[in-house]
């Protein structure tokens, strides 16, 4: 979410802004590139790729199109306004249970880990603007600066409401929740990890409320949708 | 290359056409319904059936009219033949996601019988639906009554032979195959292979081909998914087999190349045969570059020697047997390029226009926005552009020419580039395969111009 001082500033300027950056990027080369807008203007251009890419990730599916070309055009975007810094290269997932990255090929949330490792690369990266703060809802670009960000893929797969992550942690999404029904004896052991789950540190990376057998039952499910995406064929 | 022409003449095949209003489908009002939007506009083998699929997963066939001899001042009408719900709304429980109902595209098969066959798809799945008539009905059953009850048979006293009585004519369309089940991502194009017993279908990542006759089964052709998805970084975006060879087809990227592939090289085409791309202007770079350069739509000739692209701005005509560059561009609203980033903020810029060949390939067509939509004569290197508007709804009136005013003084008539409605786009049109009619979908309503006929 931009804040107000932003949206402010693009009201402004977004008249004059968007002729004059309409200009400049028609001729790179045009003397006043030389001179300061185009920072602002690349930098508002950024901020409005980064809500796209937001909303689009916040669909239930994706169009996976309109994903690739603003992801594509966020990198130039990028790659122009911090030409010298070195971008880090695109993470490969840390050390996730291997089932996680299972389930991370199989699923379209392999993409949504994807763009959100990638926004996390971009949010390290200095001089930018605030990377807009995420909607507080459901969704997989939930992150954290720092957390755990590409394994989130998994987690959104197992359970939505764990993608989200404040500044505090875990901690902080179960602070305002009403734990009195999970005190019910009905919910079994496993609902104990629910409530202790935020104090347990090593369990961040997983998802503290599915078991095993639950992932097991996942995982054979996904690889039977596997199976049916790429049915046997010649030179399969 | 693309002056715009300010007359309302443009030749095709040595003779000058006018184009004329004809018809219009659809809602009068304003008001749209979603279900409404039109998805996909396609004429059958001999133009005589119009297809039409919509966002509510209809779809409505018009059929044309037999020549009146008597008025033979414009060629038959086209009235409603059929109309069936394709594609219903479903839901993936496992992705906990909602299935679009909407037709993404219609194609037809060619005539093999009385019926009439076509494919219709949504995001996943594809349909073969018959389309039949039904003009006669058997009468005089011995052991039915005409209201189909029973008769007792101990008052059955002779025997008679049912015979055929003609009926109201009906026309029943039933669904003959569902082809599901094999598409992760969004389905964009299908295609019937020339041998009329296969087609492809095309999603994102992956290009299937099935045999018309198997439901349970799909080889997969193309398949450009990455093994680590954050390597993804270009997309398919239509696909379509030659119209003569078999065993080609060509794919079209979210960055502008086409890959045509040989499906006797190997299982997997993978490789292309040829890759298409234009190289980049260095003039026009900008870091919308890339979104622009997208191909919405690839459309071989009829002749199967050309074949047509349409990117953001332009439409462009490609040799099957130069592959650096295409033959001919053609400017579709050039006066956009200076509004990219306007375009990119409310999303215009990711519009996927389509675009046809008229029967003959020597005139393409495509939309733009301001319900326009623009006729490129290879020929003669004319354009027109014209606009689709119950303004100009009387049969037989001729259509103005349009022009849009890119900068400095708008003359009369001329509309300036931002008093164009960018919420009224010409994404579909279709053109008859041996006639001048041409069918053009605004958002909800489906326009029908023919040449003049004197």
């Amino acid at each position: 979410m931009l804040s107000k001082g932003l949206k402010r500033k693009r009201e402004e300027e977004e008249e004059k802004e968007s002729l004059a950056v309409d200009a400049l990027w028609l001729d790179p080369g045009h003397a006043a590139v030389a001179q300061a807008p185009p920072a602002a203007a690349s930098s508002s251009l950024f901020d409005l790729s980064v809500l796209k890419l937001h909303h689009s990730l916040q669909q239930g599916e994706p169009d996976l199109r309109h994903l690739v070309l603003v992801v594509n055009t966020l990198r130039r975007i990028q790659a122009s306004m911090a030409p010298t810094a070195a971008l880090p290269p695109v993470p490969s997932p840390p050390a996730a249970p291997s089932m996680a990255d299972n389930l991370l090929a199989s699923s379209d949330a392999a993409l949504s880990a994807s763009m959100a490792s990638l926004l996390e690369d971009l949010s390290h990266i200095e001089g930018l603007s605030q990377v807009p703060q995420p909607l507080a809802d459901e969704g997989p670009p939930g992150r954290s600066i720092g957390g755990a960000a590409p394994s989130l893929g998994a987690l959104d797969l197992l359970g939505p409401a764990t993608g989200c992550l404040l500044d505090d942690g875990l901690e902080g999404l179960f602070e305002d929740i009403d734990t009195s029904m999970y005190d019910n004896e009905l919910w079994a052991p496993a609902s104990e990890g629910l409530k202790t789950g935020p104090e347990d540190g090593p369990g961040k990376e997983e998802a503290p409320e599915l078991d095993e057998a639950e992932l097991d039952y996942l995982m054979d499910v996904l690889v039977g949708t596997q199976a049916l995406e790429r049915p046997p064929g010649p030179g399969r | 290359q693309s002056g715009a022409f300010g007359g309302g003449c443009m030749s095709g095949g040595g003779n000058d056409i006018q184009w004329c209003f004809s018809q219009v489908k659809g809602a009068v009002d304003d008001d749209v319904a979603e279900a409404d939007i039109i998805s996909t506009v396609e004429f059958n083998h001999s133009g005589e059936l119009l297809a039409t699929g919509d966002k509510g997963g209809r779809v409505v066939i018009f059929q044309q009219e037999q020549e009146n001899k008597i008025q033979s001042h414009s060629r038959g009408e086209y009235n409603v033949y059929s109309t069936f719900q394709s594609h219903e709304p479903e839901f993936d429980y496992l992705k906990s996601l909602e299935i679009e109902e909407k037709i993404n595209k219609i194609r037809w098969l060619p005539q093999k019988n009385a019926a009439q066959f076509l494919l219709s798809t949504n995001d996943k799945t594809i349909k073969l639906w018959k389309i039949s008539e039904r003009d006669k009905r058997p009468e005089g059953y011995n052991l039915k009554e005409e209201d189909g009850r029973y008769r007792d048979p101990t008052t059955v006293t002779t025997l008679r032979v049912p015979v055929f009585r003609p009926m109201d004519l009906m026309v029943e369309a039933s669904p003959r195959r569902i082809f599901a089940n094999a598409h992760t991502y969004h389905i964009n194009s299908i295609s019937i292979n020339s041998d009329y017993e296969t087609y492809l279908s095309a999603d994102d990542l992956r290009i299937n081909l099935w045999h018309l006759e198997i439901t349970d089964r799909s080889f997969n052709i193309v398949d450009i998914k990455p093994a680590n998805m954050e390597e993804l970084t270009e997309v398919i975006t239509a696909a379509e087999f030659h119209p003569n060879s078999c065993n080609t087809f060509v794919y079209s990227s979210s960055k502008g190349t086409i890959r045509l592939c040989d499906m006797r090289a190997s299982a997997l085409c993978d490789r292309h045969s040829k890759l298409f791309e234009e190289p980049e202007d260095p003039s026009n770079r900008s870091f919308f570059s890339e979104i622009i350069s997208s191909i919405s739509d690839v459309k071989f000739s009829h002749s199967g020697r050309y074949m047509m692209t349409r990117d953001y701005l332009s439409v462009k005509i490609w040799d099957l047997n130069m592959e650096n560059r295409p033959v001919e561009t053609y400017q579709v609203h050039e006066y956009l390029r200076s509004k990219l980033c306007s375009l990119y903020e409310n999303d215009c810029i990711f519009d996927k226009f389509e675009c046809c060949w008229n029967g003959s390939d020597s005139v393409v067509m495509t939309g733009s926005y301001n319900n326009f939509f623009r006729m490129f004569d290879r020929n003669t290197k004319r354009d027109i552009t014209l606009e689709a508007s119950r303004e100009n709804n009387k049969p037989r009136t001729v259509l103005k020419p349009r022009k849009v005013c890119a900068s400095g003084k708008r003359k009369k008539d001329e509309i300036s580039v931002d008093s164009l409605d960018f919420n009224k786009k010409i994404l579909h049109t279709a053109w008859h395969p041996k006639e001048n009619i041409i069918a053009v979908a605004t958002t909800n309503n489906l326009y029908i111009f023919q040449d003049k006929v004197n």
